[in-house]
């Protein structure tokens, strides 16, 4: 009989996961997912509720792709998994039999057992139906200022959910309060300069941004909604909305009490496995018990999910991969200024690590280069309002290339539209004024780019 | 501010209101000697028309350009029906030489344009007397109204960056019913245009003072077509720059796109001719020119010495050498959002509506049998009449019938099919008409036989591409919800694989609104520009599926 394979999660791990299943074999594939009932782009809530696009259009692949490709669809929650018999328990459903389980279940929103955090017009931003509780406690794009349901709202917590929420906000002219208890934004990651950078952007988008700031105590007004909250310091903050965007832990609630071995996450090996046999978990969710060299146990971010997904499809087809993730990279945007990051670049430098930071004057790009100082070897990059060519940075990772290198061949590596004002001029006298280096810009080579994807 | 916008954009509609009134409330009134002399000058010899055009319109008050079309509507028709009884009646009766005279009398043409012919010298209403005024309250006024609206929006939508938001939410842009009042204005509009000048003939008379600057003789249709145009485009093409100001792609590929069309397809056509030359545009390329090959083109052209001869032997290279060249290098974005006037009203006028265009599968099919269909149907009709100009050319001398027949099939029948159901309902009532339904690039997508021809050198031997930058795609569908073209953007793009589709007219459009840098268009080595389709994306190292092609 045709092997089962049972994926719950059709997020992006979960999909991928599937998708390359298919690719490899013929096995059946189910996906069960409560939350919605096609995959989506989750990134892309924030412009369903700005306008930019329906809901619909978040959709990666036609509703007809499924079962053009033999995957099949359950819309509903699982609400028990028996390991022993293999067997799944749907709510209001059929039980499902597996010969293969995989857990991409994915995260939630933190709380942090704040007074308050549970009342109306309380949230977070993670999945479909949060977006769906924020049509609820917000009013309509367009609705005038004498009938707005929200005049402020406060958002808890400086990361990429929070500024993506306090975006959203903003076009429904909503003020916002934006509490961070750092004393920069985002300041477990970015580092000062960039933090600076996107504090004073956020703050030209008329967001009320207080550093160093924490919420103390949700308050609800007579109708049992959200009033006000207060700060640690004793600021009282009228709102009408509080947005809990302190990042997101696994959503593992559902497995608590049964076999699977537990911690924050579900706890996997570098292949996926955890400790039920024909059990595996991807994704946001997972905790490797030991993390990839260099990385953390929990890897909560788009591309780890994907990656996650491919490489499991591999095992699961009959040839046994590890995770191997390659080079650190991500990307966001902070309202208008996109972001991108590849190798690492730590909030602080790590003993030996020299920097190089380079700010545009009107300061609202900048690079930011880490390197080993010994060496002089190049270990990362953050790059703000300048795209940068994933498949260049990433040969020059795998190269080891030296610091002096990849400033010279920044040529290469940029990937702005045409006609963009390139800086390269600019970044490598500045370089050449704080270092000992003496770097000579080569020009942009086709060969040597295309060299990478051959 | 935001009130101002307001004011602006009321004061917009009330320009556009006048606009269509001023088609209801200006009358005719036709001369016995416009009729007569119009009746000469065609050589139409009926006695029956003449008497009737004299009787029935000549002196008569008509109250609006409707009712004065209507009647010499009635008389043309009923005259030619007449005339045309005649005929059989003759022929049944084997008189001959009878039946020859008598279809003598029978008016060649339609009579929407004889109608015209006849209405264009008697205008005699307000609009007719007041054309300057008129020129303010309806060109004037709406441009400077539109002009408050869109420069307010630097401060109100403030910093650079991507605008797109509400675009779901507002009336106009998610079809809502004042996307469907525009749809219905611009279908009519087009009508009107292509099938019932007259009717539109007031709108005329707004821009006579215009034409009077270009040696006068009074606008034609297609004046006042090419007027609108030049100024909806310019104005949306403010709102362009405004909105893309971040993105200098957009800035430069707008001018562009403004200036070929204001100076090759206007001034130049308006020009031209003061100086005695054809009024050509030099930028229009067969087969989008599906009427190079017409006999009146080519007679035209070759009587018009050195700068004939150049303008004939220009648009012979210009559609088969420069344009597959410049695709090779460029790729079709060179011509289709750079230069086109088609593609310029798309990319500026229709901006609001890119959202709109169909990015399923299924419609991604019937595009690519409908445009290689409508350039097949270029194809055959320029050899027709190709073979009816040579003849015109070598053997003037030749019967007429000769000359248009070519294995027992009329070029003039071909022409005026494809003139009909191509040049005219395809690229105009459908083409924008349709704009705010099913996006600005209807016709660019399905029915340009030019944009099919520089496609299949795009998609085989180009060296432009949109790269997808490694692994950073978030599967979003800004890009694809965006393409102007129907294209999934994003189904590449979340696979890693570059870019390469015949229909991609380059607009940049996807690279700006990606929120994470996923995709540059460019030019670059025709080596791996196709993608191979590997199913990792760049970021998993667990995977040696190229390590036999690397280095």
């Amino acid at each position: 009989m045709q092997e089962h394979i049972v994926i719950i999660g059709n997020g992006i791990s979960g999909v991928t996961c599937a998708r390359h299943i298919r690719k490899r074999s013929d096995s059946k594939i189910t996906i069960i997912s409560g939350e919605t009932e096609h995959f989506f782009s989750r990134t892309a809530l924030m412009y369903v509720y700005m306008g930019h696009m329906k809901f619909e259009h978040t959709k990666p692949y036609e509703d007809h792709f499924w079962e053009k490709n033999r995957i099949d669809l359950v819309h509903g929650f699982v609400e028990d998994i028996s390991y022993g018999t293999k067997t799944l328990k749907i709510r209001s459903g059929e039980d499902v039999s597996y010969d293969k389980l995989v857990l991409a279940v994915g995260s939630k929103p933190n709380k942090f057992g704040w007074t308050g955090q549970d009342l109306p017009g309380v949230q977070g931003l993670y999945s479909y139906q949060d977006l769906e509780l924020l049509e609820q406690n917000t009013h309509p794009y367009g609705t005038p200022e004498n009938k707005q349901r929200v005049k402020r709202a406060v958002i808890v917590g400086g990361g990429l959910i929070g500024v993506e929420l306090a975006e959203m906000l903003v076009t429904r002219n909503i003020k916002v309060t934006f509490l961070v208890r750092e004393n920069k934004f985002w300041g477990n990651v970015l580092p000062k300069g960039e933090g600076e950078l996107v504090k004073r952007h956020i703050i030209e988008h008329h967001i009320d941004l207080k550093l160093e700031s924490e919420l103390d105590v949700i308050h609800a007004g007579e109708d049992g909604k959200v009033s006000h909250i207060m700060t640690k310091s004793g600021e009282r903050i009228d709102c009408e909305l509080v947005g809990l965007t302190a990042g997101v832990s696994p959503n593992v609630e559902f497995l608590k009490g049964g076999d699977l071995a537990l911690q924050r996450g579900i706890i996997i090996n570098q292949y996926f496995e955890t400790n039920q046999k024909d059990v595996y978990a991807i994704g946001d969710c997972a905790q490797f018990d030991e993390p990839v060299v260099g990385r953390r146990n929990m890897e909560q971010v788009w591309y780890t999910g994907r990656i996650m997904g491919e490489t499991l499809a591999a095992t699961l087809c009959g040839e046994k991969t590890k995770y191997n993730p390659g080079h650190w990279f991500n990307s966001a945007k902070f309202f208008d200024i996109e972001y991108q990051t590849y190798g690492w670049v730590f909030a602080n430098n790590r003993e030996g690590e020299k920097s190089f930071y380079w700010e545009h004057e009107k300061g609202k790009m900048c690079m930011h280069f880490v390197y080993e100082g010994s060496t002089g070897k190049f270990l990362g990059l953050n790059t703000f309002g300048i795209r940068m060519r994933h498949e260049v940075i990433n040969d020059q990772l795998n190269h080891e290339r030296s610091i002096d290198y990849v400033i010279s061949h920044l040529a290469d590596a940029n990937f702005d539209p045409e006609f963009y004002t390139l800086h390269e001029p600019e970044i490598a006298a500045a370089f050449n004024s704080q270092t000992d280096y003496k770097v000579q810009l080569k020009k942009k080579s086709w060969k040597r780019i295309l060299r990478l994807s051959k | 501010m935001k009130k101002i916008q307001l004011i602006a954009i009321t004061l917009f509609a009330i320009t556009m209101v006048a606009f269509v009134s001023s088609l209801f409330i200006s009358g005719f009134q036709v001369s016995s000697e416009t009729i007569n002399s119009h009746l000469d000058s065609k050589g139409m010899k009926s006695e029956i028309l003449k008497e009737r055009l004299l009787n029935e319109v000549s002196g008569v008050e008509f109250s609006n350009s409707f009712s004065a079309t209507g009647k010499i509507r009635s008389v043309f028709i009923e005259s030619n029906a007449i005339h045309e009884a005649n005929v059989a009646e003759h022929r049944s009766n084997k008189e001959w030489d009878k039946s020859n005279d008598e279809r003598q009398n029978i008016a060649k043409g339609n009579y929407r344009d004889f109608a015209y012919d006849l209405m264009k010298p008697s205008g005699n209403g307000h609009v007719h007397e007041n054309k300057g005024l008129w020129l303010f309250l309806t060109f004037g006024l709406a441009s400077i109204a539109s002009l408050i609206f869109i420069l307010i929006n630097l401060k109100v939508l403030g910093p650079a960056g991507i605008k797109n938001t509400g675009i779901y939410f507002e009336n106009n842009t998610s079809k809502g019913w004042i996307a469907w009042v525009t749809f219905s204005f611009l279908v009519l509009f087009y009508i009107g245009l292509y099938f019932f000048p007259s009717v539109i003939i007031n709108w005329t008379y707004i821009v006579d003072p215009v034409k009077d600057i270009f040696g006068g003789g009074g606008a034609s249709q297609w004046f006042l077509y090419g007027l609108l145009y030049c100024t909806a485009m310019s104005i949306m093409g403010i709102r362009m720059i405004v909105k893309y100001r971040h993105n200098k792609y957009q800035i430069v590929r707008t001018i562009s796109v403004v200036f070929f069309q204001v100076v090759f397809a206007f001034l130049l056509v308006e020009i031209l001719p003061m100086f005695g030359l054809p009024g050509v545009d030099l930028k229009n390329a067969w087969p989008l020119d599906y009427d190079f090959l017409f006999d009146w083109n080519v007679t035209n052209l070759l009587a018009n010495g050195h700068f004939g001869k150049f303008v004939f032997v220009w648009g012979i290279s210009l559609s088969l050498v420069i344009i597959p060249v410049m695709v090779y290098f460029y790729g079709k974005r060179w011509y289709c959002s750079w230069v086109c006037g088609c593609g310029g009203l798309a990319e500026t006028l229709g901006d609001p509506y890119r959202q709109h265009s169909d990015k399923t599968v299924k419609a991604w099919k019937f595009e690519r049998y409908i445009i290689h269909f409508v350039l097949l149907f270029a194809v055959f009709m320029t050899i027709w009449t190709g073979y009816t100009s040579y003849q015109q050319v070598y053997h003037p001398d030749m019967d007429y019938n000769d000359k248009v027949t070519l294995l027992g099939i009329s070029s003039d029948t071909i022409r005026s099919w494809y003139g009909f159901l191509i040049g005219s309902v395809f690229s105009g009532v459908i083409g924008t008409g349709f704009y705010p339904i099913f996006g600005n690039r209807v016709w660019c997508r399905f029915g340009c036989p030019l944009a099919a021809y520089m496609g299949l050198v795009q998609r085989f031997k180009s060296r432009f591409r949109i790269t997808t930058n490694g692994g950073q795609c978030i599967s979003c569908g800004n890009c694809s919800t965006y393409c102007e073209q129907g294209i999934d953007v994003r189904a590449y793009a979340q696979k890693g694989q570059n870019i390469v589709r015949s229909s991609c007219v380059g607009c940049g459009v996807c690279a700006a609104v990606c929120p994470r840098g996923v995709l540059k268009l460019e030019n670059g080595p025709e080596f791996n520009r196709i993608s191979p389709d590997n199913p990792i994306v760049l970021g998993n190292e667990a995977f040696t599926l190229n390590s036999d092609i690397t280095d």
